[in-house]
């Protein structure tokens, strides 16, 4: 079922064009982690501070969309597909703000980390983690765009292994904390750091769960990844 | 059936969703077929059940059997020439086609309500008290006074009219006139109200003035209601049947159909798109 085949075609046009704002919206959002994480990475500043500027855009998408998707429900009254459609725009941005969030908040650690060479060692970890996480936000945004349930329920999976070596990290940095204390600052912005990547995993996994929901009309939020597969 | 029918039955297959309820059921057509004369099959192997003190909304395209199927079930298609009903239609488990049903005292039981509102050329009174006169629902004037003013009250329409029960059912507005059926229809107790477009020439506020009045039947009656208007089947229905070319394609929780149906043509139907 395509989205589009309204006899009206002022119905076809807006909501393709509501589309077409999220996946730009998408995109930025998308530029802006891929930002943040390359500052964290890498050191550059210069991509840290646009990253706090792209922000502003993001937000002003964000209320645009729910906007228009209101208008579109006060008057076009949508059922079956379209309702699951607009329900899920409203909640896909409001997954893609956060993710601009977080991706804020690597930023602003970069920063701050940038200088300081002791948080080099988890570096390798966090660059895993950076890696699973950019593919999940990239691949929840192609699924969204082609409504593939089918990839999204993998990518929906992907989560584990972000979780994972989350967890890893965490351990690590625990440990740091014990035996260094005279580095508990930037070790603690680095656990920022990671638990920030790992809600951007989550909320890449939210968008690929709606994306579920437009195609199927099942929400399978909440229920293990084994008993979602079972019966789709 | 010609080569027409037969692909057609293909495509529709049988009807998805839930066309049974839990329990007893108020009323069950059960393999319904519909003929107009020999050559014109209007309804296809109809199998719907109506539950107890639920709404059951029926939609689809123009021309698709709605208002057939809701004749059936009060067998007002008895009156029109040529029309065969076949298969089996019961009220309370009993089948209502059967030659010791009396259709006049059928039609007490499962009233029904027209697209334009009809009054009796007689006062509001009077049309009113026309069923129980007829079925002689009543000992005494006093009684029938009773019955007039409870079934005026229940369909919403006492305190506009109580004081000008004498004077012309027609001369009420569009609203106030199809209220008055309403009122002429429960007054002879029923159990089963057939709505066909009931609100289709009413402004929004009349409208909701009719749902409500559905709702409240509701606890004490089976309704089912024929309506073009998706909204209205959304907001009043408990349960949904989509018809399409004398099939009933779909029938499901309202909640269902409007969220997520089975079948495509539901689908296309509700959300406006090309069948
Ligand atoms: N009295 C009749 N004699 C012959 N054919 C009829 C008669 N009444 C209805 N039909 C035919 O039966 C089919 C179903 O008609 P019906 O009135 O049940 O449709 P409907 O779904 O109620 O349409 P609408 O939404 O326009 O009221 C149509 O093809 C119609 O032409
Ligand atoms: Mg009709």
């Amino acid at each position: 079922m395509n989205i589009g085949q309204h006899i009206s075609q002022e119905y076809n046009d807006e909501l393709e064009d509501l589309r077409n704002r999220v996946l730009s919206m998408g995109r930025l959002v998308d530029q802006q982690f891929s930002d943040a994480s390359q500052a964290l990475l890498k050191g550059k500043i210069d991509l840290a501070q646009k990253v706090a500027k792209l922000d502003y855009k993001v937000n002003a998408m964000e209320v645009a969309i729910d906007e228009e998707c209101a208008q579109i429900i006060a008057r076009r009254q949508p059922a079956a597909i379209d309702l699951r459609n607009l329900f899920t725009v409203i909640k896909v941005v409001t997954d893609l703000e956060r993710i601009g969030d977080e991706s804020e908040k690597i930023a602003r650690f970069a920063s701050e980390l940038s200088t300081d060479t002791k948080s080099m060692n988890f570096y390798k970890s966090l660059k895993h983690m950076v890696s699973i996480a950019k593919a999940m936000l990239a691949d929840s945004l192609d699924c969204y765009a082609r409504l593939d349930s089918q990839k999204a329920l993998e990518i929906s999976r992907m989560d584990a292994e972000l979780d994972a070596e989350f967890e890893n990290l965490n351990r690590l940095l625990s440990t740091y904390l014990l035996e260094d204390t005279k580095n508990i600052e930037s070790t603690l912005k680095v656990t920022w750091c990671a638990r920030a990547i790992e809600r951007v995993g989550d909320h890449a996994k939210n968008i690929c769960e709606y994306v579920v929901y437009v195609v199927h009309g099942r929400d399978i939020r909440h229920i293990d990844d084994k008993s979602s597969q079972d019966d789709t | 059936m010609n080569n027409n029918d037969i692909e057609l039955n293909q495509q529709l297959g049988k009807t998805v969703g839930n066309p049974l309820v839990d329990g007893i059921p108020r009323m069950s057509c059960q393999s319904v077929d519909v003929f107009y004369n020999q050559d014109l099959q209007a309804i296809f192997n109809v199998s719907v059940d109506l539950a107890k003190n639920q709404i059951l909304a029926m939609i689809g395209p123009s021309g698709c059997g709605k208002s057939t199927l809701l004749r059936c079930l009060n067998r007002m298609n008895d009156t029109i020439d040529g029309c065969i009903v076949t298969g089996k239609i019961y009220l309370d488990n009993e089948d209502i086609y059967t030659s010791n049903i009396d259709p006049v005292l059928l039609r007490a039981k499962v009233g029904m309500v027209f697209q334009k509102p009809n009054p009796f050329p007689k006062s509001i009174y009077d049309n009113v008290a026309y069923g129980p006169r007829l079925h002689g629902l009543m000992t005494n004037n006093s009684e029938l006074d009773d019955i007039v003013e409870e079934s005026l009250t229940k369909a919403g329409l006492w305190k506009e009219t109580k004081d000008r029960l004498n004077k012309p059912g027609t001369g009420l507005s569009g609203g106030q006139q199809q209220r008055l059926c309403i009122a002429r229809t429960i007054a002879v107790k029923p159990e089963v109200i057939l709505m066909d477009e009931p609100t289709s020439a009413l402004d929004p506020i009349a409208t909701a003035t009719i749902e409500e009045l559905m709702y409240e039947l509701k606890s004490s009656y089976t309704i089912a209601v024929v309506t073009h208007s998706m909204q209205q089947a959304a907001r009043i229905s408990d349960r949904c049947a989509y018809f399409h070319l004398g099939r009933l394609v779909e029938v499901n929780d309202t909640n269902i159909v409007f969220t997520n149906p089975e079948h495509g043509l539901t689908e296309n139907y509700i959300t406006g798109r090309f069948g």
